[in-house]
């Protein structure tokens, strides 16, 4: 330790305000500072609320990634290996999609923080540790196949756009991590939907009977076919209990997606662990759901197609629902702020995610559009919450008897 | 009874000048006052429509400023609306046809929004802030310089979505048939400057960079 320690002192000079190297103060000053525990000082009274700080929170939601990560890595290596119809152990398809995903992550966060570095230096002020936990989102929800440069560019436009324009970490109106997606999916839509991206089938031939179409996908061909139309039914049996995006598969996550969404059951432990350790609001991750389950519901009971027929709790468990519900829409800069707003915020952004999906089947993820269209309105939502507090607490001074 | 004379103004002196180059940067009608933006989502999705959408833009106002300062004692307050209405009107019918005999194939692209140069917040707003108020030949400098600094956001929008979204400038392919992957290379067309919010995100990037050079645009808090 002494070693690392040495190596950052005899750098500091270097990069000083005086010094040669200054445009890498902020580097150096985030790398140190993630190695020891900052020798700062505070020269005013301290006060002290409550002892996490931002990088512990952004460390803690990165621990409940954890399971989502090593699954999507294997799912990877899983899909890989049967669509190319070879036998494979636990580790060689861990390995393969290990390496599949390594570089994605990598190129993630250079680019990520290349943008945060630059403003940083421009700003003078330290790099935060917002680009975290945005960095290691972004290549959860990217498919396997993307080109990387694709993925850099999404996540510059992202930093950019989605963060360093309103201010940076913290002053956000919108999720970063999003962003990035939304910005590729508009930008590359050929790389992120459709059936060829989302299973890596290099170095093989293909079995038959292979599909590279996600869930979201095949439901889209059934828009537009009325309900329990005969021509639909191969489509539909996939969806069956014995079909491969039965509900077991799609809770468990044996299905094709995004590399980090498919399994809902290691999200949802990722978001008990958030929730237990007070980082992740279960009040807008609870009224997600509930949104979401109306919304279904209500499809349901009045279905013109099987899109619309699907069972409320399969539909929640495909494509991006958990996993936006639990990582993305819980974003404690971008949702609302008030208590109150935020079982508004949750419940709309689910409820228009299942909205989006099933009337405009070119917009599979309508999840990531309605959490987007919320992060806009959740200001105004805590607005009005606040204005209505503040009335009912006027009332109240008005005439005291009531109360 | 005053003696003071009037002092004769030279054609270009700097007050003249500065007509012409104030829209340019100081006032732009775009970055600055943030007029005239319908259109530019609109029609720059290439460089060809931008440039023709320019030079419309840029006769329209010019002429119709001359036209309003030459009348703008005969127009009564009251209907001073209309009067401005009917001479954009009439200024742009003439832009219309004259697109459609010479310039048929832009003249498809740019369709409705030829047409919306009448509402065009730009061209009312000068007529109202400068033409009631000013000569003719001020007022033509004005509507030149106004129309060339509200043309050069347009193509500069233009010049990134053309070159971004399609890979190409003016119609000619900039960037090699071999870089794309579909034929084995690496690069793909970036779809979303194809969609007006990409516009909207190119010019709110022009107005950053413009404030970060010219500081005194930015408000005092």
């Amino acid at each position: 330790m002494k070693f690392v320690q040495n190596i950052f002192d005899q750098t500091r000079p270097l990069v000083e305000k005086d010094g040669k190297r200054n445009i890498l103060y902020p580097l150096h000053n985030a790398l140190e500072t993630m190695a020891f525990v900052p020798n700062h000082t505070a020269h005013a009274g301290a006060h002290i609320r409550d002892a996490i700080d931002l990088k512990r929170t952004m460390v803690t939601v990165i621990f409940a990634m954890v399971p989502a990560l090593l699954f999507g890595m294997w799912n990877i290596g899983r899909l890989h290996y049967g669509a190319i119809g070879l036998e494979a152990t636990l580790l060689d398809n861990f390995l393969f999609g290990a390496l599949k995903l390594l570089p994605l992550i990598t190129v993630t966060y250079a680019a990520g923080l290349g943008v945060e570095i630059f403003f940083s230096w421009k700003r003078n002020h330290p790099v935060n540790e917002g680009f975290l936990v945005s960095g290691l989102l972004i290549p959860l929800i990217m498919p396997v196949d993307i080109p990387l440069w694709m993925v850099a560019a999404s996540t510059i436009f992202a930093v950019l756009i989605g963060k360093e324009v309103f201010g940076g970490t913290g002053m956000n109106l919108l999720n970063p991590a999003l962003t990035a997606r939304a910005f590729a999916f508009f930008a590359y839509p050929t790389w992120m939907s459709g059936d060829q991206v989302w299973i890596n089938t290099s170095g093989g031939d293909i079995v038959d009977g292979y599909s590279g179409a996600t869930a979201m996908g095949d439901l889209a061909t059934t828009v537009g076919q009325g309900l329990g139309n005969p021509s639909m039914e191969t489509v539909m049996a996939q969806f069956g209990p014995e079909g491969t995006y039965s509900l077991m598969n799609a809770f468990l996550g044996l299905i094709p997606g995004s590399i980090g969404e498919t399994s809902a059951l290691l999200i949802l432990l990722g978001g008990l662990f958030l929730i237990f350790k007070g980082v992740g609001s279960w009040k807008i991750m609870l009224s997600f759901f509930l949104g979401g389950l109306v919304m279904a519901g209500i499809f349901n009971a009045f279905a013109v197609n099987e899109f619309m027929g699907l069972n409320p709790i399969h539909q929640l468990m495909l494509g991006g629902f958990i996993f936006g519900m639990v990582f993305m829409a819980t974003d404690p800069v971008s949702a609302a702020q008030t208590e109150t707003g935020k079982y508004i915020y949750g419940f709309f952004a689910g409820f228009f995610g299942i909205m989006i999906r099933v009337f405009n089947p070119a917009y599979p993820e309508g999840i990531m559009l309605a959490i987007l269209f919320m992060n806009v309105m959740a200001p105004l939502i805590d607005h009005y919450v606040i204005e209505a507090n503040i009335k009912r607490r006027e009332k109240r001074l008005s005439n005291p008897k009531t109360t | 009874m005053s003696t003071e004379v009037k002092q004769k103004e030279s054609l270009f002196s700097k007050k003249n000048q500065r007509l012409l180059s104030d829209p340019f940067n100081d006032n732009n009608p775009i970055t600055v006052q943030v007029l005239g933006i319908c259109s530019a989502l609109a029609i720059t999705v290439k460089l060809e429509p931008a440039i023709v959408m320019s030079l419309s833009v840029m006769f329209v106002l010019a002429a119709g400023n001359v036209i309003i300062s030459l009348i703008r004692n005969l127009i009564p307050n009251r209907i001073r609306i209309i009067v401005q209405l009917v001479v954009v009107a009439s200024l742009v019918i003439l832009v219309d046809q004259f697109l459609k005999a010479y310039a048929y194939d832009v003249s498809k692209q740019l369709s409705v929004f030829v047409g919306l140069i009448i509402t065009n917040c730009i061209i009312m707003g000068r007529f109202e802030a400068f033409a009631l108020g000013n000569g003719p030949w001020k007022a033509f400098m004005d509507g030149i310089g106004n129309s060339i600094g509200y043309g050069v956001i347009l193509i500069a929008v233009a010049f990134f979505r053309e070159l971004l979204g399609s890979g190409a400038l003016l119609g000619f392919q900039v960037i090699p048939d071999s870089w794309y992957i579909t034929n084995g290379g690496f690069y793909a067309n970036n779809g979303f400057f194809l969609f007006p919010p990409m516009a909207l995100i190119v010019v709110g990037l022009i107005i950053w960079a413009q404030r970060a050079k010219n500081t005194k645009l930015i408000e005092e808090k």
